[in-house]
């Protein structure tokens, strides 16, 4: 089966994108590496290879996880679907 | 040809692994992947000479650096160490040691001497470049010759320090390149080779899950402590919040986002193994088989060069948006599963994991296929940077000089 998107843990906010890149109100096939499951999401925005796709709503001061780990916080908010990157999430370090 | 070893793996699936490869039998026990003769320079202004007598006499390496003078306190020791390691890497058959006076050259010959390999210095001061060239080049002359008769042999798999840094990186790194090596690592751990892993500015974010990874108190605390000295040194010197170089703009353009998310995808290399110890930068580990933290900056040619001088004679360089690094030592043998990386720069791409995106490749399989690569190179296949020349011979030093 095709996979556009691979997400890592079950508790991840986050999928990354593993086809050349997602269209808006593309529906996108999803698998949960975790627990080999799938689940679907439908894309808002053109997303590339490798970048990553909100599959809940965030809001600002949110957490991101991904790995079932915190990568860092929502600086401005997220709809599920948009495109997560450095112009809506920052690292909590440094 | 090989003997193979059966193991079982976690799903109770059986699968064989080679019990040797063909190496390179050295004086102290020791097996190399490769047999280069070196020339190394013991400081900058020696690079000239090094650099003649390699020229000179067909089949040897100079490996020019820019340090060696004037250095002092940890700085200086790190310099001896990575000199000294580097001429007793197994990989290296022969070395000529070359430095502009005899003191701190004699250190490194001493040093290196203790392996039981041919070892020669030469020193500039009072003969200047083109007597020592002439010497240098008699002497480099005999050991190439000698050492071009050394055979390949079976050696144990056991044989293989297997070092690794992953570079521009990208989210397909942690996906499947990084978690390949730690497949990889999770198979041939119990067969019992060495392996190292680094980076410690690149753990930042995931240090606290790294340090649970410690096999006992002792190495959870020394990582812990080495992290915090590390991030206390970026604090102090940082102008910005060093978003201009962690994560680079080539992680950024493949798509990840932060440090701790570069973190998490990083320490994927390591598979389900612990850390037996921490070392310092080039430091040889000294407890046996097992996974060992090296405590090294984030470079590639950096942490590559101190990793060589630490004994480790292969390298595995998992790459997202493909790094080209090599070593003129270490073998470095580079994977990518990012299929533009593929497409776009292959000749630098020696084991193709991309079918692991597409679910064409399961982890096990992309492990299984990293391993075979892995003694291929290990056997005398050229990496694609040994064929395309790569090089990067970078000294580490830590603070100004005297």
């Amino acid at each position: 089966m095709a996979t556009d998107i691979i997400i890592h843990d079950k508790k991840d906010n986050v999928g990354v994108v593993v086809i050349e890149k997602i269209t808006p109100k593309q529906d996108c096939k999803c698998w949960i590496m975790e627990d080999d499951s799938s689940t679907d999401i439908q894309s808002m925005d053109e997303i590339p290879l490798g970048h990553k796709i909100a599959m809940t709503d965030l809001k600002e001061g949110d957490t991101i996880l991904k790995y079932g780990h915190d990568i860092g916080k929502v600086v401005k908010s997220i709809k599920k679907g948009e495109h997560v990157h450095v112009h809506n999430v920052k690292t909590k370090k440094w | 040809m090989y003997m193979f070893i059966t193991l079982k793996q976690k799903s109770g699936k059986l699968m064989e692994i080679p019990k040797s490869f063909l190496g390179y039998k050295r004086e102290n026990g020791r097996a190399g992947t490769r047999n280069h003769v070196i020339i190394l320079p013991v400081d900058d202004i020696s690079n000239a000479c090094a650099e003649a007598v390699a020229n000179n006499i067909k089949g040897t390496i100079a490996l020019p650096h820019s340090y060696g003078r004037l250095q002092f306190g940890a700085d200086l020791e790190l310099h001896f160490r990575t000199m000294i390691g580097t001429g007793s890497n197994p990989n290296v058959a022969a070395v000529i040691v070359i430095g502009i006076e005899p003191k701190w050259t004699k250190r490194i010959v001493d040093g290196i001497a203790k392996t039981g390999k041919p070892v020669e210095g030469f020193h500039i001061e009072r003969t200047g470049d083109i007597g020592t060239v002439m010497k240098a080049s008699k002497k480099a002359q005999e050991f190439v010759m000698w050492a071009s008769e050394k055979q390949r042999e079976e050696c144990p798999i056991s044989d293989l320090w297997i070092s690794v840094k992953c570079g521009e990186s990208d989210t397909t790194s942690g996906l499947a390149s990084n978690p390949t090596v730690g497949n990889l690592m999770d198979k041939l751990e119990p067969l019992g080779v060495h392996l190292c892993f680094g980076e410690t500015s690149e753990l930042t974010g995931a240090e606290k899950v790294c340090a649970t990874r410690g096999a006992t108190k002792e190495a959870s605390d020394k990582f812990m402590k080495t992290w915090s000295a590390y991030n206390d040194f970026i604090l102090k010197e940082a102008t910005d919040d060093l978003s201009e170089s962690q994560p680079t703009a080539g992680n950024i353009a493949g798509g990840l986002t932060t440090i701790e998310e570069k973190a998490f995808g990083n320490f994927q290399k390591i598979g389900d193994c612990k850390f037996i110890d921490v070392l310092e930068p080039a430091e040889e580990p000294k407890k046996g088989k097992g996974l060992y933290f090296m405590d090294t900056s984030s470079a590639a040619a950096e942490c590559v060069t101190l990793q060589a001088a630490a004994g480790f004679n292969i390298h595995l360089f998992p790459t997202g948006q493909g790094n080209i690094v090599g070593n003129p030592i270490e073998p470095v043998v580079k994977l990518t599963a990012n299929p533009l990386t593929v497409k776009s720069m292959g000749e630098h791409i020696d084991c193709d994991v991309s079918k692991i995106l597409s679910r064409e490749m399961n982890l096990s399989e992309a492990g299984d296929k990293l391993i075979e690569t892995t003694l291929r190179v290990a056997n005398g296949r050229l990496t694609c940077a040994e064929a395309l020349g790569h090089k990067e011979f970078v000294m580490t030093k830590l603070y100004r000089s005297a």
